[in-house]
């Protein structure tokens, strides 16, 4: 199959940027969006031209790091899919596709469609976790879960950290990803120690990061690939009222 | 030379407790003296990262991909083994232990395996700790499945995704010691060498993949857990950025590397496509559980599966292994499948493929149960291939997956180079010539939270932290300058090749002289061709010309070129050790029913070769294997 492709090329962080348009004549329908992009690459790069910088690495949709805009929507128009996981099946022959990095004030671009996600390690540092030293952890059938939290707590823990929420959020909002770990780790028994200052802490450092608000929306949960739902953001901000109400934020200490 | 282990007296069952009795310990008050390099943020990286964090050591952590997050460890789909016995149908760590010794045909190190049995309930606990949500029973108490290799349910699991959930628990548990500075953390860094100096490995030298800044880390110890080698096949089921070139750089600074024709073919991935593929997907083992493996009886039936009756299926394995079914051991499942392939019984296109049916467990458990169980794989396979398996049987075929083999430790996980530890699927420790389902979990979980922060102590007890070099030392500045000066080579061979071309030709090679079978003439051709390749490589490759900043061919560049030298020393191994075992089936030996004829008088040892020089015959040294507690047998799962 054919396909016109305007893919943004940007040098570098403080270079400027623009969309470059590209003709793939030998496309298959078997081929993942990345793989094309792979054909084109050694085409561009035997040309002596320069190759289009992504991400990418399990190519198999849990790792995470591939992701952009493909015709303006994360990860492009199959929902619950990763750019890894898109195929070109589900384009037409002769389409026109445009490629853009995912656009955030939290996120700045490193090379064409490639960004720095660090902000999400830094989410997670202030307080996405549990507290557990080593080799000091109970029996694990001394705590019973029952099945449904279980596996609400998975269902939030099935983030796979790509971002692709916070490049459909019109206010660049990260309240997706970090409701998913809050959510995960305050449903589970072992996380309530911790629940009032993990969540003070990490919505804090979500905003001191420059991410947006959430105001409801819903465009994170259709394109999120994991299917991650924003009932978990409804719970993120009663977790943090409660938590507000009694305790004030303190910083993490050594285990 | 004849290796030593340093394995400890008494018998096996005390052998760990007596190692941690033995061992040297540092004061906590000394501790923070201590420097410890961590190269990869896996299982078994982030876990000791985290690990010796909290113990109170200084640590360096680096990683290849944008976030620890994201190592090849979250693709493990299936489970992980641990011998706690909730089902109550006689599980036991001897059994698990000898389980995984057999499973491994008999080539692994037996004190180490009973450890990695023994710490293995541990590991569960841990991670429930942590709070991963393993899947649950209706009564709350943690549910179990099998895997290949063993008739006990012991195997642990999160949906089809419990690398995903256990390594989010060790990345939490290192985000925490990053937050309170205990671990520093490298994202976006290759390490290119390792640095050695009076015999000790003292520190690496590290590429910024954004910047092309090169820097020096100097240590106590250094400790690489990167992973395994066998995107070497080009097509494997690992992720594109996996390599072999942490470990190659210390193959050649000295370690010793073992037995790397232990290269494991899963056998259920999802076949290849075309040209364009740029990797393989597996789908789990665990879908064995439920799922029929079978071909037509007919070579070349033209029909739809759906219309095949009964009588004219070869369920090949429940047919050739009626005790273990399709559950046998993955060489075996592997070697099945080619063997009926090559009889023209393949499906699919290009005929090399067989079918994974659900419909008998579709149609005795419903659709819903299958969901919750397989949900995520059923909807990976349809993304990728078009295909609804709830409606059609899967097409499936082996694909290179894991690589038991890696660089040679003792019993404290440290190599043959004093301070040099490797971790994880980077060494060669437990799995002997054949991994089973769900145990690469364990071991990297095993070496990272309980292992290696007890035996690192017992290493550096025994020096000072005085003695750290600086990282300006001679010997730092030579390793940093022979890694620039291969970047400028890379940089500047302006060929007309891409690097993508001479992977893909190594990989045919090493998958066609060196994959699911192997004999001496075709072994010798791979080891005739392979340098030539290589040379090929260094005149006439072309790397992007976008200099030494971020450069993404410049970066699978230096990859490809350290395979390149690599795969050599896997023929190498593959040629010498001539018997089969596990995984590494030579053609020449074989039982009359086509299993792997081991050879215990000639092979019942560890290869672990040294290096001398590119294209030079690396030296080799045994460790002679031997069995106290098990009686080696010919493998049967009959």
């Amino acid at each position: 199959m054919k396909l016109t492709l305007k893919i943004w090329r940007q040098e570098g962080p403080r270079a400027p940027g623009r969309l470059v348009e590209y003709r793939v004549d030998d496309a298959s329908p078997d081929m993942s969006f990345l793989e094309m992009l792979d054909v084109l690459n050694i085409r561009l790069l035997t040309q002596g031209e320069r190759p289009i910088a992504f991400d990418s690495d399990c190519r198999e949709g849990i790792c995470g790091m591939c992701g952009f805009l493909i015709g303006g929507v994360a990860h492009g128009p199959q929902k619950l899919t990763t750019t890894c996981q898109l195929f070109l099946r589900h384009f037409r022959d002769g389409d026109t596709i445009v490629v853009e990095p995912f656009r955030s004030r939290g996120f700045p671009v490193i090379k064409d469609l490639v960004v720095d996600r660090s902000a999400f390690d830094q989410i997670q540092q202030a307080g996405g976790f549990i507290s557990a030293r080593t080799g000091s952890a109970p029996e694990a059938n001394s705590i019973l879960i029952p099945k449904e939290i279980s596996d609400r707590a998975m269902d939030a823990a099935t983030c796979i950290g790509c971002a692709a929420c916070v490049a459909a959020c019109p206010n660049g909002s990260a309240m997706l990803f970090t409701a998913a770990r809050v959510s995960h780790l305050s449903l589970l028994p072992q996380g309530h120690p911790e629940r009032k200052q993990r969540v003070l802490r990490m919505v804090h450092e979500m905003e001191r990061l420059g991410f947006g608000s959430c105001s409801n929306h819903g465009e994170c949960e259709a394109v999120c690939p994991k299917g991650i739902s924003i009932d978990f953001i409804a719970r993120l901000n009663r977790e943090f009222i409660r938590a507000s109400a009694v305790e004030t934020m303190e910083p993490v200490r050594k285990v | 030379m004849e290796l030593n282990g340093n394995i400890p007296g008494g018998p096996l069952e005390k052998k760990w407790d007596q190692r941690r009795f033995e061992m040297k310990l540092v004061n906590p008050a000394n501790k923070r003296k201590y420097k410890v390099i961590v190269v990869g943020s896996g299982l078994a990286g982030a876990a000791a990262a985290a690990s010796l964090g909290q113990l109170g050591y200084e640590v360096l952590c680096f990683c290849y991909q944008d976030s620890a997050r994201r190592a090849h460890s979250i693709a493990a789909q299936g489970g992980i083994n641990a011998a706690k016995n909730y089902q109550n149908d006689g599980d036991s760590v001897f059994r698990l232990f000898y389980d995984t010794i057999k499973g491994g045909d008999f080539r692994a190190r037996e004190a180490n395996v009973y450890r990695l049995a023994e710490i293995s309930a541990a590991i569960i606990d841990q991670c429930v700790a942590l709070g991963v949500p393993f899947a649950r029973e209706y009564s709350g108490y943690l549910a179990n499945r099998s895997f290949g290799g063993a008739q006990v349910s012991r195997t642990f699991y999160a949906r089809g995704q419990t690398g995903q959930q256990l390594l989010l628990g060790a990345y939490a548990a290192l985000s925490r010691e990053i937050a309170v500075g205990q671990v520093r953390m490298f994202p976006r860094s290759e390490m290119l060498d390792l640095v050695v100096a009076d015999g000790r490995a003292r520190g690496i030298v590290v590429r910024n993949l954004v910047t092309g800044e090169m820097t020096c880390h100097s240590a106590d110890a250094v400790l690489l857990a990167t992973g395994g080698y066998t995107n070497v096949f080009n097509l494997s089921t690992n992720a594109v950025g996996c390599n072999v070139t942490a470990i190659w750089r210390a193959y050649r600074r000295g370690a010793f590397f073992a037995n790397p024709c232990f290269t494991q073919i899963h056998p259920t991935c999802i076949p290849v496509a075309g040209e364009h593929q740029s990797k393989l997907t597996l789908m789990s083992e665990s879908l064995r559980n439920d799922g029929r493996i079978w071909v037509p009886v007919n070579a070349g039936d033209p029909r739809h599966p759906g219309e095949i009756p009964e009588a004219e299926r070869d369920y090949f394995l429940e047919r050739r292994y009626p005790t273990f079914g399709n559950l046998v051991p993955r060489d075996v499942a592997s070697r099945a499948a080619k063997a009926v392939c090559d009889e023209g019984r393949g499906v699919g296109p290009g005929k090399r493929g067989v079918y994974l049916d659900f419909a008998d467990a579709l149609s005795r458990l419903g659709e819903d149960v299958i969901r919750e169980r397989y949900g995520n794989l059923f909807e990976m396979y349809e993304q990728i291939t078009g295909e609804n398996p709830y409606r059609q049987p899967m097409r499936i075929y082996p694909a290179p997956h894991y690589a038991m083999g890696g660089l040679w430790v003792d019993y404290n996980l440290m190599s043959n180079l004093p301070g040099l530890h490797v971790l994880g699927e980077a060494n060669f420790s437990d799995h002997g010539a054949n991994r089973l389902g769900a145990s690469a979990l364990m071991q990297g979980l095993a070496d990272g939270y309980f292992i290696i922060p007890c035996t690192i102590g017992d290493y550096l007890a025994r020096i000072s932290p005085k003695d750290r070099l600086p990282a300006d030392h001679p010997a730092f500045q030579q390793a940093r300058k022979d890694a620039e000066d291969r970047i400028r080579r890379l940089l500047s061979a302006n060929g007309s090749r891409p690097v993508e071309s001479f992977h893909r030709e190594l990989g045919e090679l090493l998958w066609n002289f060196c994959g699911m079978a192997r004999n001496e003439k075709g072994l010798k051709e791979a080891l005739a061709r392979v340098p030539v390749l290589r040379d090929e490589f260094w005149r006439n490759v072309r790397v992007s010309s976008e200099g030494e900043g971020f450069n993404q061919s410049l970066e699978k560049a230096g990859r490809v070129a350290d395979f390149l030298e690599f795969a050599e020393l896997l023929a190498f191994d593959a040629l010498n050790r001539d018997e089969s075992c596990g995984a590494h089936f030579r053609e020449e030996h074989e039982t009359p029913d086509g299993e792997a004829l081991r050879d215990d008088a000639r092979f019942a040892y560890v290869a672990a070769w040294e290096f001398t020089g590119v294209g030079q015959s690396p030296v080799l040294h045994k460790e002679p294997l031997a069995f106290e507690a098990v009686h080696l047998t010919q493998r049967s799962y009959k």
